[in-house]
């Protein structure tokens, strides 16, 4: 007999180490920018399993991060955008001006 | 019975649409297999009596920010095949080490905390015996206990809508 809270912890755990390995190993900021996406979807999966036993805050608070991912969604896509008009490039490594 | 084969299945749903989606060389693929993963979470929601926040993740996730992403991706003509922004062998290698570690460090964490055991605690299904409907269960702390940070939310929506348009606004020649 599976466990629910028991197979979505794990699964949040997995999916939050691939984004973070995704985040190592791309280059495009727009794909970093969806591997963070998935990083804080993972925690929302967590938290929605923690909620399970521990109340129903865990839920309350995903809605909060949620609309937080929105709004960091609307700014960092402007600040992609922005970048590509200056460079006509996404590639981070090549975006370097402000590393030194 | 049935629910646990739509966990199973949601399950592998999920993991090989993030696996997919860090190895796609196709922006767009890449995207795609993570609007699947985010399906399968809000299955997985339904699954854990979270049906509210099971909409809320379709409409908003899958459907809003995936499409602006999406939006993005063609504005800036990189959906086609390109040279793959995968970095090389020993960058892969490193980044699949990392990963590993710290599923390794997050799963020592949970198993120390007791939540991976084979006694887990066991939960009776509280919300579905909620005689409140699935928004009331979420409405009724959010709006008496987390009013504040609620209003507050909406200001940080404010300034995001404000900064976008600021920052990819085309500067007047």
């Amino acid at each position: 007999m599976l466990e629910f809270e028991t197979g979505a912890i794990v699964l949040g755990a997995f999916l939050f180490a691939v984004g973070a390995a995704g985040v190592l190993v791309r280059r495009n900021a727009i794909l970093i920018f969806l591997c963070i996406e998935l990083m804080l979807n993972a925690v929302n999966l967590t938290l929605v399993a923690f909620s399970r036993s521990g109340g129903i805050e865990g839920q309350v608070l995903v809605f909060f991060v949620m609309a937080v991912a929105a709004a960091e969604a609307a700014v960092g896509l402007a600040i992609i955008i922005s970048v590509f008009r200056h460079y006509e490039l996404v590639d981070v490594d090549r975006v370097n001006l402000l590393k030194w | 019975m049935i629910a646990e084969f739509f966990f199973l299945l949601f399950l592998v749903m999920a993991a090989s649409g993030a696996v997919m989606m860090v190895a796609s060389r196709n922006p767009v693929a890449s995207l795609m297999f993570l609007v699947l993963t985010l399906f399968a979470i809000a299955g997985l929601f339904v699954l854990l009596d979270a049906h509210f926040l099971a909409a809320v993740q379709v409409i908003v996730y899958a459907g809003a920010i995936m499409v602006l992403f999406l939006f993005v991706i063609m504005l800036l003509n990189l959906g086609h095949e390109q040279a793959s922004d995968l970095r090389g062998l020993f960058g892969r290698g490193t980044a699949l080490i990392l990963g590993a570690a710290l599923f390794a460090a997050l799963g020592t964490a949970l198993r120390a905390g007791g939540w991976i055991a084979a006694g887990a605690p066991r939960v009776e299904d509280a919300a579905a015996a909620d005689p409140r409907g699935a928004v009331q269960v979420i409405a009724d702390p959010l709006f008496r206990d987390y009013m504040v940070p609620f209003e507050v939310t909406s200001l940080l929506l404010l300034v995001a809508v404000v900064g976008a348009i600021v920052l990819a606004r085309r500067r007047a020649p």
